[in-house]
C-alpha cells in the first residue's frame, strides 16, 4: 500500500507538471478564441522559442556578456523573432484563409507546423540544447508529518507561479486594456468587430504575438525541463486534450484541464499502470479528455455550442 | 476539341445513371486501366524503361496504391460524413494486427473458465479481409462519441484511438506473438496455392484490391446511404429532421471507412512493409492521410488517389532533386529543407483551392469542354 506521503508527492508532482501543460494549452485557447483557428503549430513555436533564446545566450555567454545583459537579449531576441513569425503567419496564411471552414484552417496551422520547424532547427541547429534559467533541484517538505517528507521541485514550483502570472497578467490584458476589449470583441463576433472600427488583421497579428509570448514562456520552462529539442513539439499533442477537458475558449479552463491532466495521469502511471502494463501516460490523457466529452461536449469550463438551422 | 459530348445522348435511366457519363472518360478510364494491369507489369517484367529497376514499382506504385486506398476510407468519413478523424493511423494498425494475428493463429487462454478459444491460422485473404472487419468493430466503438461531438473536438477524441492503439500494440506482448523486438513478419502471401512474392505480383495484388474497393465504394457514395452520409455532413440536425438516424448514418460511415482503412493497413504491413512496428502507424501517418483528403478533395473518390499522389511522391521529389543536380548540402539541411518547402507547398494549395485537386480537375474539364471559348 502506498502512504499518504508518498500520495501527496504523486499529487503535487502531477498538479505541477500538469500546469505546465496548461502554458502550452493557454496559447492554443488564445488564438481559438479570436479567431476560430485550432493552432497545430504551438508546439513548433515553443521549439523556435525556446531554440531561438537559447542559441541567443550560448552566443553572448560564450563572447563574453553578463550573465543578466545575456539573458534580457536573449528574451528580446526571441520575443522579436515570435513577433516576426506571428506577422508572417497572419500576413500570409490566416489572412488569405479568413472564413474558411475549420478543418482546413487546422490544416494549414500542421503547414505552419513543417515550415517552423523546418526552419527552427535549419537555422538554429538540431542538437538538444541545455537551458539553465532556473534552479532544477528539489526541496523536501513537512519532513515532521511525513517519513522521508515531500519532494517538490523547484522548477515545478517557479512554473506555477510563471503561470499564474501570466494567466493574471492576460486577464488584466483581456479586460482592460482597449487592445484586450477589442479581441474580446473579434472574439465574439468578427463581422460585427470589423464593421465597428476595429482593424482585424491587426488584432489578429496581436493574437499571434500574445501566443507566441506564451510559447516563449512555455519554452523558458520546458527547455530547463527537459533541454530545448525537437521532442518539445510533442507538448502540442498533450496540450490538445487539456484544452478539450476544460473548453476550447476558456483560459481557467485550460489551467484546470492541466491541472486535471496532470494529476491523473500521475495517479493513474501509479495506481493502474503495473497492473496493466505501465506506461499508460502515453493515452491516459486523451482517454479521459474523450469520457469528459461524452459527459460535456463543449469541455468543462467551454461556452456552451448551440446551433441553429 | 476532343473533350466534347455533343451528340452523346442518354436514352435510358441506367445511362444517365453512369458512372462515367462521357464517353471520353469512359475511354481515358480504360486506357488507364490497360497501363495498370496490362503495360506496367509488362514494362516492370522486361525492366524497359522506367522500370529499370525495381525502384519506381517498390517506392512509388506500390505504396501509392495502398496509401490511395487508405485515403478513400478517410475520405468516406471526413469527406462524404463530415467526421474529422485524426484515428485512421490506428485502423490501419488494427486491420495489420488483427490480419497478423488470424493468419498466425489465435489462441486465448481463458484460464477461469477452464478452456481456451483456439483459432487455427487462416489463408491470407480471409484474414486481410477479417483484419478489416477487426477495424470497423473498433470504428464503431470509437464512432460513438461522434454522435454526441462534433467537429474539432471529435477530431481530439480519435486521437484517444491512435494514441490507445500506439500502446496497445507496443505494449502488450500478445499481440506481436510474443516477439523480443516487438517487430513482426508477414507471413507467406499465399492465395489458394498462388505466392505473390515479387514486386509485380505485389503491384497486381494491391492494384487488384484498390480497383474492387474502389468500384464498391463509389457505387455505395452514390446509393442512398451515400446520400444520408452526405445529409448529415452539410447539416446534421437538418438531416435528422428529414428522417435520416443520425446514429445509424454516423456508425456505418465510421465502419465502411474503418474497414477499407484497416484492409489497406493490412496491405501496407503485408505486401509492402512485410516486417513492421507500432511505429509504421503512428500519428504522422494518420496526418499524411488526412492531408490527402484534404489536399485532393473532400468528398472525392478520384481526388483521394490525386491527393495520395501528391503526398507521397513530393517528398520523394524534393528529396531526390538536391542530390541530382549535385547541390552541395548535407543531409540534415535537406531533411529540414524538405520540411519547409512540403509546408509551404500545403499552405499554398490550401490557400489557393481550399477544395483540393478534385476541384482543379472539375474546372480543368469544363474549359476543355469550352475549348476554345472562354464562355
Amino acid at each position: 500500500m502506498i502512504a499518504t506521503g508518498q500520495f501527496l508527492e504523486i499529487l503535487i508532482g502531477g498538479l505541477m507538471s500538469g500546469v505546465l501543460y496548461s502554458l502550452v494549452a493557454l496559447g492554443f485557447v488564445l488564438i481559438f478564441k479570436a479567431s476560430g483557428v485550432f493552432n497545430y503549430a504551438q508546439g513548433a513555436m515553443v521549439l523556435l522559442a525556446g531554440l531561438a533564446l537559447v542559441r541567443t545566450l550560448d552566443l553572448l555567454v560564450v563572447n563574453g556578456f553578463p550573465l543578466w545583459a545575456a539573458i534580457v537579449l536573449g528574451l528580446g531576441f526571441a520575443a522579436a523573432i515570435m513577433a516576426a513569425t506571428a506577422w508572417l503567419i497572419e500576413r500570409f496564411v490566416i489572412g488569405p484563409l479568413v472564413n474558411q471552414d475549420g478543418l482546413t484552417l487546422f490544416m494549414s496551422t500542421i503547414g505552419v507546423t513543417f515550415i517552423i520547424e523546418g526552419a527552427a532547427e535549419m537555422i538554429f541547429g538540431s542538437d538538444v540544447y541545455p537551458l539553465r534559467l532556473f534552479p532544477t533541484d528539489a526541496w523536501f517538505v513537512f519532513e515532521e508529518l511525513f517519513p522521508g517528507g515531500i519532494l517538490i521541485n523547484k522548477l515545478d514550483v517557479l512554473g506555477a507561479l510563471i503561470a499564474g502570472i501570466l494567466v493574471a497578467g492576460l486577464a488584466i490584458f483581456f479586460q482592460r486594456t482597449r487592445t484586450g476589449r477589442a479581441l474580446r470583441a473579434v472574439a465574439d463576433d468578427h463581422l460585427a468587430a470589423h464593421s465597428v472600427g476595429i482593424p482585424i488583421n491587426w488584432i489578429w497579428f496581436v493574437v499571434w504575438l500574445v501566443a507566441g509570448l506564451v510559447a516563449l514562456v512555455a519554452a523558458t520552462v520546458w527547455g530547463t525541463k527537459l533541454g530545448v529539442q525537437f521532442s518539445i513539439t510533442f507538448l502540442a499533442l498533450k496540450a490538445l486534450p487539456v484544452l478539450i477537458i476544460g473548453g476550447l475558449t476558456s483560459i481557467p479552463g485550460a489551467i484546470a484541464g492541466g491541472l486535471i491532466v496532470g494529476a491523473g495521469e500521475k495517479i493513474a502511471e501509479v495506481y493502474l499502470g503495473p497492473s496493466i502494463g505501465g506506461g499508460i501516460e502515453y493515452w491516459f490523457a486523451y482517454v479521459l479528455a474523450l469520457a469528459v466529452l461524452l459527459v460535456r461536449p463543449q469541455g468543462l469550463f467551454g461556452e456552451r455550442i448551440i446551433e441553429r438551422i | 476539341m476532343l473533350y466534347r459530348e455533343a451528340g452523346q445522348f442518354k436514352t435510358t435511366y441506367v445511362e444517365d445513371m453512369a458512372i462515367f457519363p462521357i464517353r471520353q472518360d469512359r475511354i481515358a478510364l480504360a486506357v488507364l486501366l490497360g497501363i495498370a494491369f496490362i503495360g506496367v507489369p509488362m514494362f516492370a517484367t522486361f525492366h524497359i524503361w522506367p522500370f529499370g529497376s525495381d525502384y519506381l514499382l517498390w517506392a512509388i506504385l506500390l505504396p501509392f496504391l495502398i496509401l490511395a486506398l487508405a485515403a478513400i476510407g478517410t475520405n468516406i468519413l471526413v469527406g462524404y460524413c463530415g467526421q474529422i478523424s485524426l484515428g485512421s493511423g490506428a485502423f490501419m494498425a488494427i486491420g495489420a494486427y488483427s490480419a497478423y494475428k488470424l493468419a498466425t493463429g489465435v489462441h486465448i487462454p481463458l484460464g477461469f473458465l477452464g478452456f481456451a478459444i483456439s483459432i487455427p491460422p487462416l489463408p491470407v485473404l480471409a484474414s486481410i479481409l477479417l483484419g478489416g472487419l477487426m477495424a470497423a468493430g473498433a470504428g464503431i466503438l470509437f464512432g460513438i462519441p461522434s454522435l454526441r461531438i462534433k467537429g474539432l473536438y471529435l477530431a481530439v477524441a480519435t486521437l484517444a484511438a491512435q494514441f490507445f492503439f500506439d500502446w496497445v500494440f507496443l505494449r502488450i506482448p500478445w499481440f506481436t506473438n510474443y516477439a523480443p523486438s516487438g517487430s513482426v513478419n508477414a507471413p507467406a502471401l499465399d492465395f489458394f496455392g498462388l505466392v505473390v512474392r515479387t514486386p509485380v505480383e505485389r503491384y497486381l495484388l494491391c492494384l487488384l484490391f484498390v480497383v474492387v474497393l474502389t468500384v464498391l465504394t463509389k457505387n455505395l457514395v452514390r446509393s442512398n446511404l451515400g446520400r444520408q452520409w452526405m445529409a448529415i455532413r452539410d447539416m446534421d440536425i437538418a438531416a435528422e429532421l428529414i428522417g435520416i438516424r443520425p446514429l445509424y448514418a454516423k456508425l456505418t460511415a465510421f465502419a465502411v471507412s474503418s474497414f477499407i482503412v484497416g484492409v489497406a493497413g493490412a496491405l501496407w504491413a503485408f505486401v509492402y512493409l512485410g516486417s513492421w512496428e507500432p511505429l509504421a502507424f503512428s500519428i504522422d501517418r494518420s496526418l499524411e492521410l488526412l492531408f490527402m483528403v484534404i489536399i485532393g478533395g473532400l468528398g472525392s473518390i478520384m481526388g483521394s488517389f490525386v491527393g495520395a499522389a501528391f503526398i507521397l511522391i513530393v517528398p520523394i521529389m524534393l528529396n531526390l532533386v538536391p542530390t541530382e543536380l549535385g547541390v552541395p548540402l548535407s543531409t540534415q539541411t535537406i531533411t529540414h529543407l524538405e520540411f519547409i518547402i512540403f509546408g509551404s507547398l500545403i499552405c499554398y494549395l490550401l490557400i489557393k483551392e481550399p477544395r483540393g485537386f478534385a476541384r482543379l480537375i472539375s474546372i480543368g474539364k469544363e474549359k476543355l469542354r469550352l475549348w476554345p471559348f472562354p464562355y
